[in-house]
């Protein structure tokens, strides 16, 4: 499984994940056919702590699809960060995960981004699959 | 019937609609018959205990249901309901830094301040170029005291390995072998001299590390590393040296420092190339996540058949060293989920990012091995007496040099595959063959004729018959080895060849 990633997408994730830091960023992927073309911020609304927790409103998720369709796209996914925690699923993350939407974690470390992951959830939910990810096209 | 809008992730099971009729008096039976219709939505909706997951989220006519009466809620014709997913996640709960801590995954394990063994007035002398830096100091001159490196051989990683392992003060070094000192060891394994030919390698590791650094105790271990007893062997040290040069023990000792919890730093030579990194680290990718299983026996040639560039293990061991003392200590940057390769014809380093694999069936989510295996069998190698039986029953495979002379006199359209090194090639070689080194037949095997008879060759007849073996495995039936190789060729045939 591939994902692309439209020029801008990825460095928009990391300077929300940075601005955030050292709390959990998330956000929506809308585009279609496996092509990212805008990531959303949405506000992190957890009640556990954001430092590593991130959680999106029923609201906020309607509102993602609702634009994302009006826009004759699809909703892929969503992505978040990992605060000075490497770019791979926690166990809360797929506890949590949706079939078939792209999951998108970038890493910061110290304020810095780095890593930018995205995964899937296994049909049977036992696991993540890592997709590849293309990085900027135009 | 009611209408029930589906959100997207869901709708691949809903054949893209988004939104299902359905029939059912409350909110629980309207759900309950649309997960009838789509079975393939129920174990995202529902948890095994047969409840909505937490982060289903239901709405009657944009009314969260948790407000209302949940399932039980009661619905009236035309009424219609939403499933909006909470979307949620966030990185691993940290666990409080004991013994692994947060710098290094595998700072010091378990080691409490206060129980560390003090430096005597030797020690502090000896140990002065680390005492006076920062990042060691005396508290870190104490950790390595009180830690412990388990080296894998006493070869050539293990050579350098130890010796600096020793000097740097590491309290304890235990090492694995059963070998003897031979000539053909001294171009690179340190430990040993050239009086100690015919020693134990672990008699003489002993010595030449006690005189390094008397302050450091040796452990030595006269044995093979096995299933049976590496775990028990593991057991009292902080982090295992993989300095083993064949594939069943690399993956024993890959496996058994997942299972006992231990950094595995890890190196391997071959000819001028050299790659290290750690591994089996919490939350750190295994040797498994890069190589899940074994190349086919015999197509990776040892350093015996291969040759490995003297100095090169030196430059290995002590990258693993460095990284074991890094470990122990807890500093630096260590050499986890980065695999380090190194060229010493072209003088360069380059690093490849490696993942933990979830789907790794060492230290995956969900594992499938979880107590050692068979290695000599995971790697493809048949215990002797089997082999044997393999080679009786193999005659059919096999020509002998008299008998293939017969046939090429007799004009039969035979290809000649010499499966040698092109420096072995350029010694001797029987007329009219073709050259493709073993180790290359997996990507080049397409350019032979499979219904051409072929007729695979090497030195004595060991590589030829791993090529028949693994042409085999590809689908080619007429191939023979030529038995005894051209050794064997230039004693019967053509003597005037000459032999290495």
């Amino acid at each position: 499984m591939t994902l692309t990633l439209r020029l801008g997408v990825a460095g928009a994730i990391k300077h929300h994940g940075s601005e955030t830091y050292p709390d959990e960023c998330c956000g929506a992927l809308i585009g279609r056919d496996g092509v990212v073309a805008g990531a959303y911020a949405l506000p992190n609304t957890t009640e556990e702590g954001p430092r590593r927790r991130f959680r999106v409103r029923p609201q906020d998720y309607r509102e993602a699809e609702r634009r994302a369709t009006e826009g004759g796209g699809d909703l892929l996914g969503f992505y978040h960060s990992h605060p000075d925690h490497p770019a791979r699923p926690s166990q809360y993350d797929l506890d949590h995960a949706w079939p078939f939407f792209s999951y998108i974690i970038v890493s910061v470390r110290g304020g810095v981004p780095e890593d930018l992951t995205s995964w899937r959830l296994k049909e049977d939910r036992s696991a993540f699959d890592q997709e590849n990810l293309v990085d900027g096209i135009d | 019937m009611n209408t029930i809008h589906i959100p997207t992730p869901l709708r691949p099971f809903t054949d893209k609609r988004e939104s299902v009729e359905v029939n059912g008096n409350t909110v629980g039976e309207l759900l309950a018959d649309l997960a009838k219709r789509y079975g393939g939505l129920r174990k995202h909706l529902y948890a095994d205990d047969g409840k909505l997951r937490s982060f289903v989220n239901v709405y009657l006519n944009d009314e969260d249901i948790r407000y209302l009466e949940r399932e039980q809620t009661p619905v009236k014709p035309g009424d219609s309901l939403s499933i909006v997913p909470s979307v949620a996640g966030g990185a691993q709960v940290v666990t409080p830094p004991s013994g692994r801590g947060t710098s290094g995954p595998t700072s010091h394990a378990g080691v409490d301040q206060d129980v560390l063994p003090a430096l005597s007035q030797d020690e502090i002398k000896r140990y002065s170029r680390h005492l006076i830096m920062p990042e060691v100091g005396i508290d870190g001159q104490r950790k390595l005291k009180a830690s412990s490196v388990l080296c894998i051989g006493a070869g050539g990683l293990g050579s350098p390995a130890a010796m600096y392992l020793a000097a740097a003060g590491v309290g304890r070094i235990g090492i694995v072998d059963f070998d003897v000192v031979d000539f053909s060891n001294l171009q690179r394994q340190l430990l040993h001299g050239t009086p100690d030919v015919g020693r134990s390698k672990l008699a003489s590791a002993k010595d030449r590390l006690h005189a390094l650094n008397p302050h450091v105790h040796v452990e030595t271990y006269e044995t093979s590393l096995s299933s049976e007893n590496a775990l028990k062997l593991f057991e009292p040290y902080d982090v295992i040296l993989d300095g083993t040069d064949n594939f069943p023990t690399r993956y024993l000792v890959n496996d058994a420092c997942v299972i006992s919890g231990k950094p595995n730093a890890y190196g391997s030579i071959f000819r001028f190339e050299g790659q290290a990194s750690v591994f089996a680290t919490q939350g750190g990718p295994c040797y498994r996540c890069l190589y899940p299983e074994p190349p086919p026996p015999g197509l990776v040639p040892s350093c015996a058949e291969g040759g490995v560039l003297g100095v090169l293990p030196g430059i290995i061991g002590v990258i693993q060293a460095t990284e074991s003392i890094k470990l122990m200590l807890g500093i630096g940057e260590p050499l986890i989920g980065r695999f380090l390769i190194y060229d010493a014809l072209k003088m360069r380093f380059r690093e490849l990012k490696l993942r933990k694999d979830p789907e790794c069936p060492v230290c995956g989510t969900h594992p499938t091995v979880t107590k050692l295996i068979d290695y000599e069998q995971f790697c493809g190698i048949r215990p002797e007496s089997q082999a044997q039986a393999a080679g009786a029953a193999g005659n059919e495979w096999e020509i002998t040099p008299v008998e293939l002379k017969r046939r090429l006199d007799d004009g039969d359209d035979l290809f000649i595959l010499d499966v040698r090194e092109p420096n072995e090639y350029q010694i001797n070689q029987i007329p009219g063959s073709t050259l493709i080194p073993l180790g290359e037949l997996p990507r080049r095997y397409q350019e032979l004729d499979p219904d051409r008879e072929i007729v695979a060759q090497c030195k004595v007849g060991a590589r030829s018959a791993k090529a028949v073996d693994y042409l085999r495995s590809v689908g080619f039936v007429k191939i023979k080895n030529l038995r005894g190789g051209i050794l064997e060729w230039i004693d019967t045939v053509d003597p005037s060849q000459p032999k290495y």
